[in-house]
């Protein structure tokens, strides 16, 4: 399969060229939030309070990593369920988040927001926490330590490999390769 | 009467959950093997592919084939002629639980249902116990993520929904999950007992090994029809779509109310992470 090399923060030139079902490495930072970060930052939002980190054209990764062993940068890191952040995610979008990776459909509001502010979701293969961890370089704890597992982690990554599940097309994957394969 | 400490138990849990978490049992990898040679979508290939080189870099590396390193569920068959010695047998059985979380850098994924505060140490876990004839305990270990069981449920039929009724309803859920549950799954149906009986008997239907059909030929031949019918909607490895999106399918079953078609489905993702061992 091709491959497409991209790097963050995604920019609008990027963004425009993924399609759904495009294989891609991605290098950069990224930041891994799930259930209970996603809930502070919109409840930080909503007090009117500046969130931790600027998401502009940013990449949140779906992730709760196991602890990284002695002489580790990180344990396995592979993605979690996204339909749970479904209820978070159109807002940080509107505030310029670009890059969401997970596993699983989103929700028809999410895939709208994708849509209309120009953003797209990956998909990082689930079970695969092991080859997802050799392409971390480099993790730091940058928000709410205290959720231990769920605490907001900046990683460097390289040619971390994905799938585009929803362009800004309107595409999806799920859907055109069930369809596909259905008999 | 066999003597067996508790601190056999621990130590023997405490390897055993490390051994799971990290170590993809061959048989997972050959039916992963089979499932690129049947699987006919490029993408999904490669997928399959992916979950391989995950395996291997998790064995090699001593890290965990996935973050989500599960609740311990953990089955105990103590022989009837055993006598446990040592400290309370559900509060060993934490321990070696705790012990392997530990030493193994598992993640503790354990927490409060409503606060959701972490228990810290992925304590306490989900233990079922049987006693059976002989002096041996058989302990299996069965680390389960939460992607997966999410996509689970039991759901009363009506008698007269009958086969037909449990084939909709186990494929129901097998769509309603479509990608969620990361395919290819191993999907586990508990038929009949009553409402709690039949979510165990899905659960312990993902112990039976691959390809291995249920003894009533009712059964065994609803197994065979769901799994081509799973393996028709076309939702594929991480549902991306494909040929292969569950590994097997098993049932068990037994008798039930004259009133009642207890129905339970338990899926399980492609990390089937389950270690025996008998003491």
């Amino acid at each position: 399969m091709e491959i497409k090399i991209i790097t963050t923060p995604l920019n609008e030139e990027v963004i425009k060229g993924l399609k759904a079902g495009d294989k891609v490495f991605m290098s950069g930072y990224i930041y891994t939030a799930r259930d209970a970060a996603h809930k502070r930052f919109i409840d930080t939002l909503e007090r009117g309070e500046e969130l931790p980190l600027d998401i502009k054209g940013q990449v949140i990764y779906y992730c709760g990593p196991s602890p990284a062993p002695p002489g580790k940068v990180i344990g396995a890191c592979g993605p979690t369920t996204s339909s749970r952040m479904d209820a978070y995610a159109p807002k940080l979008i509107a505030l310029g988040l670009k890059g969401m990776i997970g596993k699983g459909k989103r929700s028809q509001p999410v895939k709208d927001a994708i849509s209309q502010y120009n953003a797209v979701y990956f998909g990082a293969t689930g079970g695969a926490g092991a080859l997802l961890s050799k392409s971390v370089k480099s993790s730091e704890v940058v928000a709410y330590e205290d959720l231990g597992p769920e605490a907001v982690v900046k990683l460097y990554v390289d040619k971390m490999p994905l799938f585009v599940i929803n362009d800004i097309y309107g595409n999806d994957l799920y859907e055109m390769g069930t369809a596909q394969y259905r008999r | 009467m066999r003597e067996i400490h508790t601190d056999q138990i621990i130590s023997a849990l405490e390897g055993l959950f490390i051994d799971a978490n990290i170590n993809l049992s061959q048989f997972v990898l050959d039916a992963f093997n089979r499932a690129i040679d049947r699987e006919e979508s490029p993408v999904s290939k490669e997928v399959l592919r992916e979950l391989i080189t995950n395996a291997e870099i998790a064995n090699k590396e001593n890290i965990p084939i996935c973050q989500d390193t599960g609740l311990a569920v953990t089955f105990l068959e103590i022989g009837q002629d055993v006598h446990i010695v040592g400290e309370n047998l559900e509060d060993a059985v934490a321990e070696g639980v705790r012990r392997a979380y530990k030493k193994g850098y598992l993640r503790k994924s354990c927490c409060d249902p409503f606060t959701r505060k972490n228990t810290g140490d992925n304590t306490p876990p989900i233990i079922h116990i049987k006693i059976v004839p002989g002096d041996r305990i058989r302990i299996v270990v069965l680390p389960k993520g939460g992607g997966s069981e999410n996509y689970g449920e039991v759901r009363m039929l009506v008698p007269s929904q009958g086969k037909e009724g449990v084939k909709s309803f186990v494929l129901e859920m097998v769509k309603k999950g479509g990608p969620n549950p990361c395919p290819p799954i191993i999907v586990g149906v508990g038929i009949g007992g009553n409402f709690e009986t039949s979510a165990l008997l899905s659960k312990e239907a993902l112990m039976v090994p691959f390809g291995e059909r249920n003894n009533d030929p009712v059964m065994a031949e609803l197994e065979e029809e769901l799994l081509e019918e799973i393996n028709k909607t076309g939702i594929g490895p991480q549902g991306y779509g494909g040929t292969v999106t569950a590994l097997d399918v098993h049932v068990k079953s037994m008798p039930c109310h004259l009133a009642s078609l207890p129905v339970a489905v338990n899926i399980q993702c492609h990390a089937h992470r389950i270690k025996e061992t008998i003491l």
